[in-house]
């Protein structure tokens, strides 16, 4: 079971609490998390990544075990912790003013 | 008895204010979306208890907000605002051409007769239309695609499709209008556009004359003459008596003409009203003074409006989508401001107290009349 934490703004969006976790076939990937999280929660679509880029929002980061992972390619595996389920995958609104 | 509710969008959420009748109590709920931006928000004349919003961010983009109970609940519809096609490219801020890019939903036009069609005007400027309730939507590509798209350039505010505007007497009839390229009529339902911008001039262009590239701000009509509009440009106050074709200035005596809102009273098609801002480097009333301007002749003479209204110290800016008036009798207005004032008045702008004080700043108001 992955886990994926949500901004504050996205778990009000999706009506979730901080963590969701989702069943996700094979090695988990940002591809196949955000798939299976949009899946899931189809109001997230666009909010994260472009309907048909697929490309991260510039404001959004994705960070994991410590780890910067926004610019790793969308089909790289994602740590092993993640994979486990020992560390949450976060998806992070940058911060910025306003 | 019949009462009304004021949709209000601002930089931090949307609030819904209610009253009966009277429009002397009034009771405030919100925030809807607490933190989002909500561009616009506005009720269906078919079913007014279908409401639909926009909600963005500069994080997570463009949400659409549908509600069916009046605004009490709300449920996500569609997001994809793909345009038609490929998009294209038009002109940027430097003179280099710069591809049309989706940011966000500047305001919705609901469909006079179908509580589950809705128009949505979007920068970069387009016009899109759902027929699904909001599920899906579909750009009206005539527009964007017009012989002169190439050439239009964003406003400071970005290139925004700001005014939607449905004739009621006729349904293939649709007005729109675009900061900075000016104003457009399709007469066949929204497939094909010609810009209706003869008479505008605009000294912040090369040519003042152009066909396109005027900076309009806003456009009303009284729905039972479609054919007299009347605009607020960037700077000027202009009627058209034919539906666009042509303009003439009706500033008058206004102490500026510079300003953003137009409306036009319910029942009185020859009475308008604007709020004028100081210039466009200075987005402020004149003098410190908030005074909204009321023309019972269709414009040209003006009178101010200042009874209950700050008339010192007072430098907040009043937006092209923060005014609207009810349909009661006497027929009552409201503005926001972007110091988070909600102004209403229920005698036709003689008198104006505040419904709310201290809320983010004001993006938008819209009005519904309840039977």
């Amino acid at each position: 079971m992955i886990r994926v934490v949500l901004p504050q703004h996205l778990r009000a969006l999706a009506r979730v609490g901080e963590e969701v976790e989702l069943h996700v076939e094979g090695p988990p990937t940002q591809r196949s998390v955000l798939d299976a999280l949009e899946a899931r929660y189809p109001m997230l679509r666009g909010t994260i990544r472009g309907h048909t880029t697929l490309q991260r929002r510039p404001f959004v980061r994705f960070f994991a075990c410590e780890q910067d992972l926004s610019h790793e390619p969308a089909d790289a595996p994602l740590p092993e912790p993640v994979a486990s389920g020992a560390e949450p995958f976060m998806v992070v609104g940058a911060m910025a003013g306003g | 008895m019949s009462g009304v509710r004021v949709l209000v969008g601002t930089r931090k959420g949307a609030f819904v204010l209610t009253a009966d009748g009277k429009r002397d109590r009034w009771k405030v709920c919100g925030p809807h979306f607490p933190g989002w931006e909500i561009y616009h928000l506005k009720g269906s004349p078919a079913e007014p208890d279908r409401i639909y919003g926009s909600q963005t961010s500069g994080w997570f983009g463009q949400v659409m907000q549908r509600s069916d109970d009046g605004g009490e609940t709300w449920e996500t519809v569609g997001n994809e605002f793909a345009y038609d096609g490929v998009p294209g490219t038009h002109m940027w801020y430097d003179g280099t051409q710069h591809p049309w890019q989706f940011a966000r939903v500047w305001h919705l036009e609901p469909s006079l007769t179908d509580p589950d069609t809705v128009y949505a005007g979007v920068e970069d400027a387009a016009l899109f239309r759902s027929t699904d309730g909001g599920r899906t939507w579909s750009e009206l590509a005539g527009l964007r695609g017009h012989p002169s798209g190439p050439s239009w350039q964003p406003g400071a505010g970005g290139m925004c499709l700001h005014t939607v505007l449905l004739d009621p007497s006729n349904s293939k009839r649709i007005f729109a209008a675009i900061s900075a390229a000016g104003a457009f009529r399709s007469d066949d339902g929204g497939t094909t556009w010609r810009p209706i911008n003869q008479g505008l001039k605009s000294q912040g262009i090369p040519d003042p004359n152009a066909e396109v590239g005027h900076c309009v701000h806003r456009i009303a009509m009284h729905p039972s003459r479609p054919s007299v509009l009347f605009m607020q440009k960037h700077w000027d106050v202009m009627r058209s008596d034919n539906a666009g074709d042509s303009w003439h200035e009706v500033s008058g005596n206004l102490p500026t003409d510079f300003g953003f809102p137009i409306e036009v009273h319910a029942h009185e098609p020859e009475t308008i009203y604007v709020v004028p801002i100081t210039s466009d480097s200075h987005h402020f009333p004149p003098e410190g003074k908030l005074r909204v301007y009321r023309s019972r002749t269709g414009g040209n003479e003006w009178e101010p409006l200042t009874k209950g209204l700050p008339q010192q110290d007072c430098y907040v800016n009043v937006l092209r989508d923060a005014m609207a008036v009810d349909r009661l009798d006497p027929c009552g207005i409201y503005f926001g401001t972007s110091g988070g004032q909600v102004y209403g008045s229920s005698d036709s702008g003689t008198t104006w107290a505040p419904i709310v004080r201290d809320l983010p700043a004001v993006l938008s108001v819209e009005v519904q009349t309840l039977p």
